[in-house]
């Protein structure tokens, strides 16, 4: 694990919050056809924790039984699973509601 | 080359993530904004296999076959879910997120202490093991909270065969309850702390069996947070939940170090609590009553008043020759699956020379949205859905209002000014000329409350199923 110094913590916090109030602003008005697909949406994004996974797994080769390698893999597969199955069903919600609205 | 220089990636993936969440609040661009999200989704996996300098091949096979069997999971479930079961499916899929992030830490933290590297830095330490810890609590109780989520929302779970409903139970001292798992939880991340900074000194638990006990610990608070929870609510707390998945790849991203996972996790975590706020704004409740005051389940009011049930051909009567008619769907309506049917029933009277409606309430199911979709997959026109602000200025000149498995959002009761639906917005269904109910019967909808709607004159009752009154309407029209 690197060392963490003072400075970098303060820029990690800075985006934190940053991120945070960015994140307040973002979603104002939302009609209510788009809050379950908007729910879906957010949701697969929050599946980012994928690249934390491939981090730890980076030097691994083997995955011995009851072993740190393993926590990481079965995080890997979770977060694959949320991420693509969020955006697939996030899609087939939008083809939906878009699809028939084409139509008119 | 630096390979930090790969870092750019991930500000271009973040960027991709904002204005994802962007579009995706707005009909005409959501689609696109979902194709953002995942292309920067793709493209910090990329760089983050890239940054590797793409690594051992053992390693990539490793990593590919994580990727490959999760990606097929997560596709064939989404390929093959129904529209009806879209709620249930977002609670699996967020829980699993904040199991990930989790999962992480766990593996971060033991991999630290099995090997013997535990930061001896001070500040290091007290960051990583202070995210390890609340990574851990909001990733746990996100898996365990959305597992129970998820069940409520289907009305049980069935184990060998048996069906078990799902309770609902929670007294007032189960917040305390809650309370003190909190405070444990807090109490010993510092003794996680403490003993790592002594190493040396004997304590009463290893190092190990502290985290272990932060992870036991916050899978209970997780069932216990949802358990009181009625399952009217759930969609606000899958929302929220969803917003505590965000928060947890934010912690994950301190643990490790990585700006793209705080970024992505907090901007999902603070949009999901203003989703998770709007939503409550529409069932004019607060959030902190929602989680914290049981509502709804208990103590239901007795009905004792009768009301003389019609029968299709009847209703059918009344709908020939009107000219605007509103149909108001609620959960009734996902449960039996009657979308076609009812319209199928629309367009027969449209057919006719009536004016078809659909007046959406915004938590009509159990999801917001819900409603839409389900009438969306039956092809009714996206145009035809009325939120309720507009369908109650019409309301005074509809002629039959066919009120498809709802009843407390029509509950004239809500204006009234007291019991729990006082000042819950409702669509005026009592406005219509002739209120058509299909319910399978006079039973108290979710908030407890009886509905004064169904004893007047100019409302019919149809009890039954709504697959099967929506059907033997739908041919006793065709009838006339």
């Amino acid at each position: 694990m690197d060392i963490i110094s003072i400075g970098g913590l303060i820029v990690y916090i800075t985006v934190f919050v940053l991120a945070i109030f960015l994140g307040f602003e973002l979603i104002t008005k939302v009609p209510p056809t788009l809050h379950t697909p908007l729910m879906s949406g957010a949701n697969a994004i929050s599946g980012i924790t994928v690249v934390g996974a491939l981090i730890l797994l980076k030097d691994s080769t083997s995955i011995p039984f009851m072993s740190p390698e393993l926590l990481a893999f079965s995080a890997l597969i979770l977060a694959t699973i949320n991420v693509v199955g969020g955006f697939a069903v996030t899609n087939r919600m939008l083809n939906m509601i878009a699809g028939k609205r084409g139509g008119k | 080359m630096e390979e930090e220089i790969w870092n750019i990636g991930y500000l271009v993936a973040s960027i991709l993530f904002i204005l994802g969440l962007k579009k995706l609040g707005h009909p005409r661009t959501a689609p696109t904004g979902n194709l953002y999200g995942a292309m920067g989704m793709l493209l910090a996996v990329i760089v983050t296999i890239a940054q590797m300098d793409f690594g051992a091949t053992d390693t990539l096979i490793l990593i590919g076959a994580g990727l490959g069997i999760g990606a097929l999971i997560g596709y064939v479930m989404a390929a093959r879910v129904q529209m009806t079961g879209m709620p249930e499916m977002v609670a699996l899929f967020n829980g699993f997120g904040g199991a990930a992030s989790a999962l992480v830490a766990a593996s971060e933290v033991f991999n630290l202490i099995q090997n013997e590297q535990i930061p001896t830095d001070w500040l290091t330490l007290r960051v990583a093991w202070i995210a390890i810890g609340l990574s851990a609590l909001v990733g746990w109780v996100t898996l365990t909270g959305s597992l129970l989520a998820m069940m409520k929302l289907k009305g049980g779970v069935e184990i060998f065969g048996k069906w078990y409903r799902t309770p609902t139970w929670g007294p007032e001292w189960l917040n305390y309850v809650k309370g003190l798992f909190l405070i444990g939880i807090v109490v010993l991340i510092y003794m996680s702390i403490d003993e790592a900074s002594n190493p040396g000194e004997q304590y009463a638990l290893t190092e190990e069996e502290i985290q272990i006990s932060i992870i036991a610990l916050s899978c209970i608070l997780g069932v216990l947070f949802v358990l009181p929870i009625g399952g009217a609510d759930m969609p606000v707390v899958v929302s929220l939940l969803n917003s505590l998945s965000g928060i947890a790849a934010a912690f994950t991203g301190f643990i490790i170090g990585n700006n793209v996972l705080i970024i992505a996790g907090s901007m999902v975590g603070a949009a999901g609590l203003i989703l998770t706020n709007i939503m409550c704004k529409a069932m004019n409740r607060q959030l902190i009553d929602v989680l914290f005051k049981s509502f709804g389940g208990s103590d239901k009011e007795q009905v004792t008043r009768t009301k003389i049930g019609s029968d299709p051909e009847e209703v059918a009567m009344v709908c020939d020759g009107i000219s605007k008619c509103v149909i108001i769907p609620g959960y009734g309506m996902a449960v039996s699956q009657c979308q076609h049917q009812v319209r199928e029933f629309a367009d027969i009277l449209e057919a006719n020379g009536c004016e078809v409606k659909y007046g959406i309430h915004p938590v009509a199911g159990r999801m917001p949205g819900h409603m839409n979709v389900l009438l969306a997959e039956a092809s009714v026109p996206y145009e035809k859905l009325i939120e309720m602000d507009d369908i109650n200025s019409e309301m005074g000149e509809c002629d039959v209002a066919i009120v498809v498995g709802a009843n407390d959002t029509v509950n004239p009761a809500a204006r009234s000014g007291e019991g729990p639906l006082a000042g819950m917005p409702i669509i005026d269904a009592d406005k219509a000329r002739v209120v058509v109910m299909v319910k399978r019967s006079l039973s108290v909808g979710y908030a407890g409350v009886d509905n004064d709607l169904f004893y007047e004159d100019k409302t019919m009752m149809l009890f039954g199923d709504g697959k099967q009154m929506m059907t033997e309407l739908v041919s006793s029209l065709k009838e006339l």
